[in-house]
């Protein structure tokens, strides 16, 4: 996996000396001492919960009853109960709408979003890579959607698209693109179209930087050659940029994917109890701390990690991204 | 052709015009937004008219901004420090050394980073409450520690692979220890790398959310995220938003300001880390 460029020191296998190998021996130590509070206190911080969150999805804990929960099995998963009319009656997680629902609304923003903040992305990185004046003061801008935290772009934003003073209604009232004023955040037609538009507002930049560190990477003089050749620049787009940016695309793509995978805090702000933008996380959070289903919530908890965790694996196997930041 | 030409260059400044504005245009109408008050608030305009500074009294007067920005300030600095700590020797350890299980380990640190911060949600609140920090900025600088250390010990690890061998077997020629080459040898290079890791870690810390709006309950104890997200008044109709882009732009400004100055830095690391604040 991680086959790093080698700047560590290896002990050369024919010429070990006997100080040599002692060398080796302090440098191995030290990997002992040096890693060892680190790792200690990501099992405490990390390793822990997530067991425990696994341990409480299996039981029928509560909020106000963590230690008094026991076993229940699958209960919250999938159970089934036979009625005395010999009908069956499934509960758990598996069979409720609410949970397909959160699924649905997850993966449909996740690629909606990533899908679009890819596409402008790489716009932005196209025109940051050009060379013209004033690029200093563009790369800049594009910088400072990305300083503001999200709850307060979620609240600017929010009131950029009130339905009555909002700015964006009278700016598309303006131009004709509407001809009355809409209630983003709160109609459920456009709730999910608000949140998207706010996170690629968020989000675009980081795509933007991630892909332009990708385009100064490829070597000026294949421009130059294919120029020399007549290849016309949309061609020499897709023929030369694109596949060799490739790798680089996909390590920001498979990074937003996870990200917007667990998106909790813009929805939860910006379309608090809307059902049409209700994601895994924001749900999970609600039975866990609002409706005092510790245990279902941990359920949904789990499902969400299972399903990031498949994902990684299936996104490692397949595109054989190497994350050890080794694209070189 | 020079007809074309020119349609070209005017099309591609456009762009870069329309790409500016839009970047720019929401802090900029948050602050346009944060002068006015009253009936000002309910006016539509695009230049600033109003200079009322009366939002920014209330929302450092009234109320616990200040405490919460304090806490924030707080919590985010120590986590920070405690991160980077924990992470400079764990770093020299998985760049200059090669041991069995290296790759595994980076890739586990790589995943810590990834995890969806609700699959620890529950397990930590057991943590924290059974630890006694509830409501206490302790629990925000226990939790956080999820996602700065992988973050810390991931950057700094591909900033110290690139370090020149030649240096670090300089000093092991000399009898340095792998404690004195990172005190003594590594450190006085790495201050550019942990200044640029650092402030990245406290971006992410500052914006949290989601434990921060778990983990604490009163609202002397929250810190400013949850502060703005809490800001409502009575009812739907009278959300007071003059007083929230006021302290929308008391927290944005700093990291704004902060953001330009160390640019370049910024951009280094994001690539490096491949992380969102």
């Amino acid at each position: 996996m991680a086959s790093v460029p080698d700047s560590s020191i290896v002990a050369p296998a024919i010429a070990a000396s006997p100080a040599r190998s002692e060398l080796m021996r302090q440098r191995l130590r030290a990997v002992g001492w040096f890693l060892v509070p680190m790792l200690a206190v990501l099992a405490i911080v990390a390793g822990w919960p997530l067991a425990r969150t696994i341990y409480f999805s299996f039981t029928n804990a509560s909020l106000t009853d963590l230690y008094g929960a026991h076993w229940v099995g699958f209960h919250n998963y999938l159970d089934w109960k036979a009625l005395k009319s010999g009908r069956i009656l499934w509960s758990g997680l598996l069979v409720d709408a609410a949970w397909w629902n959160a699924v649905w609304n997850t993966v449909r923003f996740s690629v909606v979003s990533v899908s679009l903040e890819t596409l402008f992305g790489t716009v932005v990185a196209l025109v940051l890579n050009a060379e013209f004046k004033g690029r200093g003061v563009v790369r800049t801008a594009v910088l400072v959607p990305w300083a503001i935290p999200t709850i307060v772009s979620a609240r600017m934003w929010s009131w950029m698209l009130n339905d009555q003073f909002g700015i964006i209604n009278d700016i598309l009232l303006r131009l004709g693109f509407i001809d009355h004023k809409i209630a983003w955040t709160a109609s459920a037609d456009t709730a999910m179209v608000a949140v998207l538009i706010v996170d690629i507002w968020k989000t675009t930049p980081f795509m933007a930087l991630l892909i332009l560190a990708g385009l100064q990477m490829i070597p000026r003089d294949i421009y130059e050659a294919a120029d020399i050749d007549g290849v016309h620049p949309v061609k020499q787009f897709f023929r030369i940029t694109l596949p060799l940016v490739r790798p680089a695309l996909m390590v920001a793509v498979i990074f937003r994917m996870l990200d917007s995978m667990r998106i909790f805090d813009l929805i939860y702000v910006l379309t608090p109890n809307s059902s049409q933008t209700k994601t895994i996380s924001v749900l999970a959070r609600e039975n866990l701390f609002d409706f005092d289903k510790f245990a279902y919530g941990s359920a949904e908890s789990t499902m969400l990690f299972l399903i990031i965790a498949l994902m990684t694996i299936i996104y490692i196997w397949l595109g054989r991204v190497r994350f050890d930041g080794g694209t070189r | 052709m020079t007809i074309v030409k020119y349609v070209k260059v005017a099309a591609f400044y456009s762009l870069v015009a329309f790409i500016v504005v839009v970047s720019v245009f929401p802090f900029y109408y948050a602050i346009l937004t944060s002068f006015k008050s009253g009936t000002a608030l309910f006016e539509i305009n695009y230049i600033p008219r109003n200079f009322d500074l009366s939002n920014y009294v209330t929302v450092m007067t009234g109320g616990t901004f200040v405490r919460n920005l304090g806490n924030s300030l707080l919590v985010a600095t120590l986590v920070v420090a405690l991160a980077l700590l924990l992470a400079v020797t764990a770093a020299f350890a998985l760049a200059r050394i090669k041991f069995r299980g290296r790759g595994l380990l980076l890739l586990t640190i790589l995943a810590v980073s990834m995890f969806p911060q609700i699959a620890v949600l529950a397990g930590l609140f057991e943590l924290v409450r059974a630890f006694g920090i509830f409501n206490t900025p302790l629990a925000l600088i226990f939790s956080y520690t999820i996602f700065t250390l992988p973050f810390t010990v991931w950057v700094l690890t591909t900033f110290m692979r690139d370090l020149p061998i030649e240096i670090e077997e300089a000093a092991i020629v000399d009898g340095a220890s792998p404690w004195v080459i990172i005190t003594r040898v590594f450190m006085p290079l790495m201050w550019p790398a942990l200044v640029t890791t650092g402030l990245l870690a406290f971006i992410a810390a500052w914006n949290e959310f989601l434990f921060a709006l778990t983990f604490t309950s009163s609202n002397e104890m929250r810190t400013v995220p949850v502060a703005i997200a809490l800001l409502s008044g009575a009812s739907e109709q009278e959300v007071p938003w003059g007083n929230i882009m006021a302290a929308s732009v008391i927290v944005t400004a700093p990291l704004v300001v902060l953001v330009l100055i160390f640019q370049r830095k910024v951009v280094q690391g994001l690539t490096a880390g491949g992380v969102k604040g």
